[in-house]
């Protein structure tokens, strides 16, 4: 079975946000803050009004009214103060894009400066420890003697990593049509990871009751996260068009994306690892420095993964996080697992080196019985069979570990591997499933990203309906439709899933009508560790006069659950993949100190891998069905494809040069000074 | 401005502002909205059409420059209601997951495969290149695809070059 929206996908049919032919529709420009902190003195408009096409400008001049307790984020123009560079100060709307435009250049806007601090560093005066990270672990945990620990050692290892800001960038920027009726509805098309969140979080900013926004999202140009929540930019339009009582379209530039949608917070990252002289840990701490803006705090939850990966009978993990005048991070592709597992599995390769043990026998032996942090019991934990089975598939064996002996021609030849985790989480949902027209209908506010959600729904139903896919329809994308959520956390198809099943059982039993909501049973389930686990291979090859990495081969072997459709989840796992070499190689958005903001901001300067960067990439997964989880017995797969693999390549450099960069992305730069 | 330009074999005649790129033309006025937008600076290829059969970046050809031109967009490469090869091995293989870079890929393709001649990874600079995969990955580097499905996309447009 191909994808249910290929055909419409391949013919320029399939409709993304910006994209609904809506009647007298106009557009909206933002004017964003020429200052990095600091308050607005003056807003003057007349320029702009003056404009041809303009029909009106919004900000903080006369603030339109919002709920009081909306996002600092989201409550645009309500207050003077400018909290980084690149804040939204205002929106002009015009009959066009390209007038809007223009009048946006009008608006003059008068600042009164104060001195900024954009810079995350280790010793950073106003780092403390949030209340909790993302989304709801505690900031720092403890376990055993860690002194001791390390005291006992007969190797330890002592390393700072750092990872960069780092910014989603999915080929759609964000965009948002908002259209007022008459009586005050509110219908948004916008692009949006989570059409339930995205109606909750709208209509929270306004202070009006849910039932009348409705949010629809039916094709979105990839989130990795980005558009997990809504952004000022769907306000903008939202605000505006009820300002001009018409219907308004803002489609974010690629440049704006980079100030406004989140990104991943640069880390500095300690690890300390202690083993005896068998290779076995005495000690594991992860301690994290990251940032977030002076508006929201967002702490991402980069040392969790150290909780759940090894056994030790000592263990500290810690967050510390600061208050900057930049734009608030948010979610992208594996928060917390993707940086932290980047810092632990370099570290754990050092260790190996030091022990004088095979990285991925050092794995294997120090693989848990339980959780280590919590003591749970895993649901299911197949860590060692994928590194195992991909040890035996990328020919791992024999492997000497001198760095720098591998020479072909110009090239230095290295191979390394490294864990990947990301946790199996599932949120309520409901669903519904209804006989019509000789087949069913199943309907849930789900949301297919790319990620093939529509397909995986639909073999799902088929499946507890005993029918074949094709008398199945889907309905996804629209709040008005059974609430779910969101399309992240790698939890969709597991949290849809259990929904669709259930209603579909109930429909069955029915003969024409099933309804389900998994509030209950989500409550009621056992208290277990749940996560998937992967271990990722890489070979490299590094020019030894200009610096340069090749990626020859990347090897992902999964232990995820039970795989519904095998071409999508092939294709999440390469993708995710796929990022992990841009995130380890070239990914890297630049924080200007003395102006604020980011110094690159657009695909120029801000890299990602292209087709010629993807020599070879493999995944595979292990049989697993973990019934603990849902009744599909599947674990999310949208995430742990990016997690290890910049470690991978990271500890393959290594093998290959014999040198240990410790800061991502490894440029030639970083590799040859 | 008023120009005329055919868009997937239709004559259209439009007023425009000068300031409107073809990209916007397609999108805001002519309801062909199949090309993507993905950055507007002529970086990620999300808006390739071919222009008199050549591939180009929508988003940096300004409409009042394209009086006269013959435009193919994504919506124009199927015949009728058959698909075009790259279109049907584009779903066979799985070549996208957003599917918003897709359009750009498949007329990017669609041009290249028309276009011969050695790449910067060509060996032999004198000979007519066959299209390895490495060539594919070459000549199809200036469309980015996020979701990472570029070894799908080769297979595809491999298997169409066949």
């Amino acid at each position: 079975m191909t994808r249910i929206e290929g055909h419409d996908k391949v013919t320029g049919r399939a409709t993304y946000s910006a994209e609904y032919p809506i009647e007298g529709v106009t557009y909206a420009y933002p004017v964003q803050a020429g200052i990095v902190r600091g308050r607005i003195t003056s807003i003057d408009a007349a320029g702009a009004l003056a404009m041809p096409g303009a029909l009106a400008v919004l900000s903080s001049e006369d603030p339109p009214e919002l709920a009081p307790d909306a996002d600092p984020e989201l409550a645009l123009f309500q207050r003077r103060e400018v909290a980084y560079r690149g804040q939204f100060v205002a929106v002009v709307v015009a009959d066009t894009y390209e007038n809007a435009r223009a009048a946006a250049r009008e608006v003059r806007v008068t600042y009164e400066e104060d001195p900024h601090d954009v810079r995350l560093r280790g010793d950073h005066p106003g780092l403390y420890r949030p209340e909790k990270v993302n989304p709801f672990y505690p900031a720092d945990t403890e376990k055993g003697d860690l002194a001791a620990g390390l005291a006992a050692a007969a190797v330890t290892v002592d390393v700072t990593y750092t990872t960069p800001a780092v910014h989603n960038n999915p080929m759609e920027p964000h965009a948002t049509l908002a259209v007022w009726s008459g009586d005050g509805d509110l219908t948004v098309y916008d692009s949006t990871q989570g059409v339930s969140a995205a109606r909750a979080m709208i209509a929270k900013t306004l202070g009006l009751p849910a039932e009348r926004v409705r949010v629809v999202c039916r094709h979105v140009g990839g989130g990795f996260g980005s558009k997990g929540t809504i952004r000022p930019g769907t306000m903008l339009a939202v605000l505006a068009a009820r300002a001009v009582g018409r219907p308004v379209k803002v489609a974010l530039t690629r440049q704006q994306l980079f100030d406004v949608t989140g990104y991943r917070t640069p880390t500095i990252q300690r690890v300390r690892l202690g083993a005896d002289a068998d290779g076995r840990l005495t000690a594991v701490e992860h301690e994290v420095a990251e940032q977030s803006s002076t508006l929201v705090e967002f702490a991402e939850q980069t040392a969790t993964p150290a909780r759940t990966m090894y056994e030790t009978p000592a263990l500290r993990t810690a967050h510390r996080l600061v208050r900057l005048d930049v734009a608030t991070p948010s979610w992208m592709r594996a928060p917390g697992e993707c940086p932290g597992m980047y810092a632990l599995e370099s570290a754990m390769d050092e260790l190996a080196i030091a022990a004088g043990l095979d990285p991925v026998e050092l794995r294997v032996l120090n693989d848990p019985e339980t959780e280590p942090e919590s003591g749970r019991p895993f649901s299911s934990r197949n860590l060692v069979a994928c590194l195992l089975e991909g040890a035996r598939r990328f020919g791992w064996e024999g492997r000497d570990p001198t760095p720098g002996v591998r020479r072909q021609g110009r090239w230095l030849i290295g191979t390394g591997v490294a864990s990947s985790t990301y946790p199996a989480y599932r949120r309520p949902s409901q669903a519904t499933a209804t006989v019509e027209n000789g087949g069913y209908v199943v309907r849930v506010a789900a949301v297919d990203l790319g990620t093939g959600a529509r397909t995986a729904l639909t073999k799902i139903a088929a499946t507890a309906l005993g029918v074949p896919p094709d008398q199945v329809r889907i309905e996804l994308g629209d709040s008005d439709l059974p609430p779910a959520p969101l399309a992240g956390g790698s939890m969709g198809t597991a949290s849809w899933g259990s929904a669709v099943v259930a209603a579909c059982e109930e429909a069955l039993r029915d003969g024409k009508h099933g309804a389900a909501d998994t509030t209950d049973a989500i409550k009621a389930q056992q208290d277990l560790a749940r996560h998937a686990f992967g271990a990722q291979f890489a070979r490299v090859r590094v020019d030894m006069d200009t610096g340069e990495i090749r990626v020859s081969h990347l090897l992902g072997i999964f232990a995820a659950g039970r795989i519904i459709d095998e071409q999508l989840a092939m294709s999440q796992f390469v993708g995710g993949m796929t990022m992990g070499v841009g995130m380890a190689l070239m990914e890297e958005s630049v924080i200007d100190d003395e102006f604020g903001g980011f110094s690159n901001h657009d695909f120029a300067q801000y890299h990602v891998p292209v087709c010629a960067d993807i020599e070879r990439i493999d995944a595979a997964w292990i049989e697993e069905d973990d019934r603990h989880l849902n009744p599909m017995g599947a674990k999310g797969i949208g995430e742990i494809g990016i997690v290890g693999t910049a470690a991978a390549i990271g500890n393959a450099v290594y093998h290959a040069t014999g040198i240990r960069v410790r800061d991502l992305p490894i440029t030639p730069a970083r590799l040859l000074t | 401005m008023e120009i005329t330009l055919r868009v997937n074999g239709s004559r259209r005649t439009v007023e425009v502002d000068p300031r409107v790129s073809l990209l916007d033309l397609l999108r805001e006025r002519l309801g062909l909205t199949g090309s993507k937008k993905g950055c507007d600076h002529g970086q990620c290829g999300a808006c390739t059409v071919l222009i008199d059969g050549r591939r180009a970046n929508a988003c940096l050809a300004l409409a009042v420059a394209q009086d006269g031109s013959d435009i193919t967009t994504v919506e124009g490469l199927a015949d009728g209601d058959r698909p075009h090869p790259l279109q049907a091995a584009f779903i066979e293989h799985d070549a996208f997951q957003c599917g918003y870079c897709t359009p750009g890929q498949l007329c990017s393709a669609a041009g290249m495969l028309a276009e011969g001649g050695p790449s910067a990874v060509t060996e032999d600079m004198a000979a007519d290149p066959a299209l390895t995969a490495e060539e594919i990955r070459e000549r199809m580097s200036g469309n980015l695809c996020r979701c990472g499905a570029y070894p799908n996309i080769v297979t595809a447009i491999a298997e169409v070059a066949r």
